[in-house]
């Protein structure tokens, strides 16, 4: 007798397929308007690709992709080390002077209103402006400090929660057989951890990449991030060259996601592999 | 003998103490974070006691070194203005108003969704985790953006009710509260969901378990055991959703209209619009006094996550 294997689903998973629902259909209505052949984002009238070719046109656009880009990876790699230095130091260190005031410096920017961050930072830097003559122009170098601030406190999250996990015998042992403090970090504690200085550097660069409002505080008329651009573009109304750059930042993060998850079963079930190996003999 | 389990631990503290370059190691985030992140709420605090003047910066200085006196000329007339002219009020409350009640919906959404994700099977998580996160990897801007296509008067919503036949004229939900909070629950939603995620899937199982043994109904255990376990999770997602929504500026920009009053918004007004930036200044550190306590909350919660 072949019984029915259905079981309605419970509440719970009838809202996780909801939210998921709810968090993809307005991505999916991008992508699909991205290819109207109309000028008009709601009205359908057939499907082109033309959306495409005139955002590889727009000078503007392209200039201030590279302008992000430059400054998001500058920004990613200065937050990992400063986010790293900072995770370490709270994970490893015991007590020390200014221990709550690290943590709290670390914590407090996740939450902070961009505009309080942003109007604060443009404070900072006209200060420092009258008192030592620098920078006196803001642009690239002032939103890759503000970036970097910020983007330091996610890094130092991402890497202290792994660095928790850390089985911290190895670290002692390498010490103990007389491996200088500095010598042990880059040894044994940074490969340890590399996949999560890989996942932080990942998240500063989206995260540097997506900032509007930050930048648009810190910035100067010399630099034009993305971010800038769509806004202002967007202000005016919709228009269908941005749902075409949104479709391909979509794409990009996708196949970035698809990479880091493939990768991580795969040393997942070549850990599990190892395992059992052990076990067998 | 007898101290032999005392004298390492002391002197390993000596020799930690002593280690060189151990203050150098937490000089460098300590200076950089203090520089950039909390010297310039001094320097916020100081403009909004300046006056504002058409000069560049645009306010004067505070301190004033003439004729061999020095002149600290400290003007409260910023706070006094904020209070006394209705629109700020308005708007610090209609923003508290619209964070907290997104929050909320937040919350309802997300919390169920996080409860599924940790009670599916374990090759399904990492898989989940991803697809609730990618969203907000991509970019905050466009996906605000994607919901002024959906909800506008000639938009998606609308094109197909008016298609089905349903409606006549199309429903006004562009520009308005609403589209202002669902801007707010959709981009948000993933930062409530990832640490109640994190928190539901620490949950012991033994203890619903002995629940259910001893005959507590599924609603029932919920509410008293996997609910107060759940507590942490649900601060610091709420409060990862409520204190950056109270400020926020694109959401209300984009989809608000005229009736929508946000702190956020007002702020980068005076600031861009009137540079006024001495009220601008008055503005954040009111804003900041206000979201003094749920930052503390969150804080409170995060260094535990941190430290343990």
């Amino acid at each position: 007798m072949r019984r029915s294997s259905f079981t309605p689903p419970s509440f719970t998973t009838l809202m996780l397929i909801l939210g998921l629902l709810f968090l993809y259909l307005p991505m999916v209505v991008l992508v699909v308007y991205s290819f109207n052949s109309s000028r008009l984002v709601t009205v359908w009238a057939g499907f082109s690709g033309r959306w495409y070719l005139e955002l590889l046109r727009d000078r503007q656009i392209l200039a201030a992709v590279w302008t992000s880009l430059r400054i998001a990876f500058f920004a990613a790699s200065m937050a990992v080390c400063l986010g790293t230095l900072a995770a370490f130091v709270m994970t490893r260190f015991g007590r020390f002077r200014g221990k709550t005031a690290l943590s709290s410096m670390v914590t407090a920017p996740l939450v902070m209103p961009e505009v309080i961050t942003g109007l604060s930072l443009l404070l900072l830097f006209v200060q420092m402006a009258q008192i030592i003559g620098w920078p006196a122009d803001r642009g690239m170098a002032t939103i890759w400090i503000a970036h970097t601030t910020f983007c330091s406190a996610y890094v130092a999250v991402v890497v202290s929660s792994r660095l928790r996990e850390v089985d911290r015998s190895i670290e002692e042992a390498a010490m103990d057989l007389g491996a200088p403090p500095v010598k042990t970090f880059f040894q044994i504690t940074l490969p340890v951890i590399s996949p999560a200085l890989a996942a932080g550097w990942l998240l500063a660069f989206t995260l540097s990449l997506d900032d509007l409002v930050i930048a648009s505080f810190v910035s100067g008329p010399g630099a034009t991030t993305l971010p800038m651009v769509v806004f202002s573009s967007v202000r005016m109304g919709v228009s269908p060259k941005i749902n075409a750059l949104a479709t391909l930042i979509i794409l990009a993060v996708s196949l970035a996601t698809f990479l880091a998850w493939y990768f991580m079963r795969r040393s997942e079930s070549r850990r599990l592999a190892a395992l059992r190996q052990q076990e067998a003999p | 003998m007898s101290e032999g389990p005392l004298k390492p631990t002391a002197l390993d503290r000596l020799r930690r103490r002593l280690r060189p370059g151990r203050g150098w190691v937490i000089a460098v985030p300590l200076v950089w974070l203090t520089l950039f992140f909390l010297a310039p709420f001094a320097i916020v605090l100081k403009i909004s006691l300046s006056e504002a003047a058409i000069a560049v910066p645009p306010y004067q200085p505070i301190l004033d070194f003439t004729a061999e006196t020095l002149n600290v000329a400290l003007n409260l007339g910023n706070y006094l203005f904020l209070a006394s002219d209705s629109l700020y009020v308005a708007a610090y409350w209609g923003s508290v108003k619209i964070a907290f009640l997104s929050t909320v919906f937040c919350l309802l959404i997300g919390y169920p969704m996080a409860y599924a994700m940790a009670r599916a099977p374990a090759r399904w998580q990492l898989v989940l985790l991803l697809l609730v996160m990618l969203p907000s990897w991509t970019s905050f801007l466009i996906r605000v953006y994607a919901w002024m296509g959906i909800l506008s008067n000639t938009g998606l919503i609308n094109n197909t009710l008016m298609w089905l036949g349903l409606i006549d004229s199309p429903i006004r939900m562009m520009n308005t509260n609403f589209a202002v909070m669902l801007g707010i629950v959709y981009a948000y939603l993933p930062f409530m969901i990832l640490p109640l995620y994190a928190n539901l899937t620490r949950l012991d199982n033994s203890l619903l378990e002995a629940a259910a043994d001893l005959g507590s109904r599924t609603f029932n255990t919920f509410l008293k055991v996997t609910l107060p376990l759940s507590k942490g999770g649900i601060i610091a997602g709420s409060m990862l959703v409520f204190i950056p929504a109270v400020g926020e500026y694109v959401i209300p920009e984009l989809l608000g209209g005229p009736n929508t009053v946000m702190i956020g918004k007002v702020l980068w007004e005076e600031f861009f619009l009137n540079r006024d930036w001495p009220v601008a200044s008055a503005l954040a550190m009111v804003m900041l006094l206000l979201l003094l306590i749920p930052i503390a909350l969150f804080h409170r919660y995060q260094s535990r996550e941190l430290q343990e």
